[in-house]
């Protein structure tokens, strides 16, 4: 386990390291440059700034400037934000897009594991028809349509009420979260059902649960204590994509919401070719799901001693 | 002995040898290849077959679907901006415009309806006019959508007015065919409301005029057209964009982009990874390793970021569409998924019985390859290619939604969604169809490669 975690470990510094390069490569080879626009119009400021932020350097040297300056934390300054280091954006934005995560991964999480073990007690009787015809919609429903549906049919249930149900949009209170972490987590809530059902159903029709029933104990209790237990393990190895799908689709569920997550500084960067925000955001928003996927796999294989072994 | 029945039944008859035609097994039904086998599966899977339908008919509607409807999807109509289908396209026919000169002081007092129209209001033109107020050294025309209810909601202010001199406007900003509440407003001297104000509520009505009936070649006899007459203008059935393009062609060039990117990514990337994954798989050892340890590392990289770095870095010149870069990334980045599942594939069926028997019987590796590794990874690989359709729609539809995919004017569903998010709340039509759409089209793939991975792989049946 030690010897697996260190090399899971020196694989994501390296993925990191990889996508750190590829984003300076990529951004060096982006037509124009950082001081093409309106703010160096002189050729001796010019040249002052080139000096000042390394530009004049070879790229190489530039490059070792860059992944000095990345190992210090330090993404460097927004070319379309007066005053503002990447640093600052992502320390300020970051904390809103990680709180609708975790709401968002809860929500798929738990509404999964209960769905998908419904679906699995009510093996083809209504209940487990209707989870599952509206599965297959949250699989194939993308979580933008889904986002911009929602915020459609809330402004008019508001204004057929007459009073506010919840915030359309915007961020501050638990209301403004509920409806865009439920939007966000439901593809991921679906996929897992789906995962949760199957694993139910292959637990329900192992021996140990035959052993279990023989020796008479109470359904809720093999309910509780083995299939659901034994039954969740897969659905922990996909909470890795999970992560990663909730991040990515955050983009757009932030966009639509207004919410002010680092996912919709992001798509802004993107949209202004902001390169440094893009740079910054691009290598963090790696590392974080390089990671997190590493640290899902190593939890686990703790929870998981078949794993282990491996 | 003797007793037993069986044994005095017996007749030297029975100990005659049989025909060969009477022994030989009987078929109860025809033999049925893999595939046909399959292909039976398929059909009597209800859903598998409607998706499959629903998959035919969106072939038909972005194929046969422009030869059709032949209307360009760049084209604007500015008659009919956001129009939702259904909408009324009656136009009466009027003559060209003629400016107002408006009403004298003395011809503007009317009795004691404070602000009137004169005329019919029009999409051409609204004519106000107004009787003084005793507080006004001023005048602001207003107008809303909606009706006004107090001071501080007249709605956009059109003009103002520094004396009391004019006592007329006419309107002629953006003119739809819907209600408009129109208010003037008292100024003081130093141009602020008095709290003095009048409303009037005007039904505006379309119109056209004889040239732009024969520009847009709206009537077949445009000549006879007289005033008041009514045409009708071009038909939308899904209705128009903010740009007055029509949805329901913009929507086939949408479903042309789509399905381009979601059948030729997929293919391209499949094959790609098959070829991989096959070589690593069939050549084994060092090499094996050193090639998946590579794949390894492009699954490792976040996709969608990925993608969004390849758009920024290729960049969209004038003129091109975007497409193309875009199905570079999507191959480049989705091959090792494909490559590990065939090369895992290779390994499983090399050990099996089947092919150590017929190594044993002298095939060759040709023979095995052809006879074997192939036709049994063919299921696999051509579930793996309908999953990655709907995964490739997606991928686009994700990106031209944040502005990073196609780049306009070329139509596209995820673009259509972002532009229709902004006219969500006035005309919903403009999101709901490209937004329908990619659902169903998302769907119908996913569920014929449930209906696929079902019929084909025995093994990777899901538990229903």
């Amino acid at each position: 386990m030690f010897w697996y975690t260190i090399k899971r470990l020196l694989q994501g510094v390296l993925t990191v390291w990889f996508i750190a390069t590829a984003t300076f490569i990529g951004m060096h080879n982006v037509p124009g440059d950082p001081l093409s626009g309106e703010r160096a119009t002189n050729a001796t400021i010019r040249a002052n700034l080139e000096a000042r932020y390394g530009l004049d350097r070879p790229v190489t040297e530039q490059y070792f400037i860059y992944m000095g300056n990345m190992l210090r934390g330090d993404f460097g300054i927004s070319y379309t934000q007066q005053n503002r280091e990447v640093n600052d954006i992502i320390r300020e934005h970051f904390p809103v897009s990680a709180t609708l995560g975790i709401l968002a991964v809860l929500f798929a999480a738990l509404g999964g594991i209960l769905f998908g073990a419904l679906t699995a007690l009510f093996r083809n009787r209504l209940p487990d028809y209707i989870i599952m015809f509206l599965v297959i919609f949250g699989i194939s429903v993308p979580s933008f349509v889904l986002a911009a549906l929602s915020q459609l049919s809330l402004v008019n249930m508001n204004s057929a009420l007459g009073f506010s149900l919840l915030p359309v949009a915007g961020w501050g209170t638990v209301s403004h979260m509920l409806l865009p972490a439920l939007v966000l987590g439901l593809g991921t809530m679906a996929y897992m059902t789906r995962l949760m059902r199957s694993s139910m159903l292959e637990v329900m029709s192992s021996d140990y649960i035959r052993t279990a029933k023989a020796k008479g104990l109470s359904p809720t209790r093999i309910f509780s204590r083995h299939q659901l237990r034994n039954a969740v393990l897969p659905v922990i190895t996909v909470l890795g994509p999970a992560i990663a799908a909730i991040t990515t689709g955050g983009f757009v569920v932030e966009l639509v919401f207004a919410i002010p997550g680092l996912g919709r500084y992001f798509v802004q960067a993107v949209q202004q070719l902001d390169y440094t925000v893009i740079m910054g955001t691009t290598v963090f928003y790696g590392a974080f799901l390089v990671f997190m996927v590493i640290l899902v796999d190593l939890v686990y294989g703790w929870i998981d001693p078949r794993v282990r072994l491996q | 002995m003797e007793n037993n029945p069986i044994i005095r039944r017996l007749r030297p008859a029975d100990f005659e040898p049989l025909s060969a035609q009477a022994s030989a097994p009987m078929l109860v039904r025809p033999s049925r290849s893999y595939w046909q086998d399959a292909w039976g599966r398929l059909k009597s899977n209800k859903r598998a077959l409607v998706s499959l339908y629903l998959i035919i008919g969106l072939l038909l509607f972005t194929f046969v679907g422009p030869l059709v409807w032949r209307v360009d999807p760049a084209l604007q109509d500015i008659d009919q901006i956001s129009i939702a289908p259904g909408a009324d396209r009656s136009a009466i026919v009027v003559d060209p415009f003629v400016a107002w000169d408006g009403v004298s002081i003395d011809e503007g007092y009317q009795g004691d309806s404070g602000l009137s129209l004169t005329g019919n209001p029009t999409t051409q033109s609204v004519k106000l006019r107004w009787n003084a107020m005793p507080s006004a050294s001023g005048y602001r025309v207003y107008r809303n959508n909606y009706p006004t209810q107090n001071l501080a909601a007249l709605g956009l202010p059109l003009l103002q007015i520094n004396n009391t001199r004019q006592m007329f406007y006419e309107d002629r900003l953006d003119l739809r065919p819907q209600t408009y509440y129109y208010s003037i407003a008292a100024l003081n001297e130093s141009g602020q409301l008095t709290g003095e104000y009048e409303s009037v509520e005007a039904d505006v009505v379309r119109v056209i005029t004889v040239n732009e009936v024969r520009a847009r070649n709206l009537s077949d006899n445009p000549d006879a057209l007289q005033q008041g007459d009514q045409v009708r203008l071009s038909f939308h059935p899904l209705g128009t964009d903010y740009l007055g393009r029509d949805m329901l062609s913009r929507l086939m060039a949408g479903a042309r982009v789509s399905l381009f990117i979601g059948l030729l990514a997929p293919l391209f990337f499949v094959a790609a990874g098959v070829l991989y994954g096959a070589t690593s798989g069939f050549v084994g050892g060092r090499v094996d390793a050193l090639m998946m340890r590579f794949a390894d590392f492009v699954v490792a990289l976040p996709f969608l970021l990925f993608m969004i770095l390849f758009q920024v870095v290729f960049g969209i010149g004038p003129g091109e569409s975007g497409i193309v870069p875009m199905l570079i990334a999507l191959i480049i980045l989705s091959w090792p998924a494909t490559a590990r599942l065939v090369r895992g594939q290779i390994l499983q069926i090399r050990e099996e019985a089947y092919v150590s028997a017929a190594r044993l019987l002298g095939a060759s590796q040709n023979y095995l390859i052809l006879r074997h590794m192939i036709p049994n990874t063919l299921g696999v690989i051509l579930v793996t290619l309908t999953f990655a359709v709907p995964a490739a729609i997606f991928t686009e539809a994700f990106l031209s939604f944040i502005g990073m995919g196609v780049a306009p004017p070329t139509a596209s569903w995820g673009s259509m969604c972002n532009e229709g998010l902004k006219t969500m709340l006035t005309h919903p039509h403009e999101l709901i169809f490209p937004a329908a759409m990619i659902s169903i089209t998302v769907l119908a793939f996913n569920l014929l490669g449930d209906g696929l991975r079902d019929a084909l792989d025995a093994k990777m049946r899901s538990t229903e």
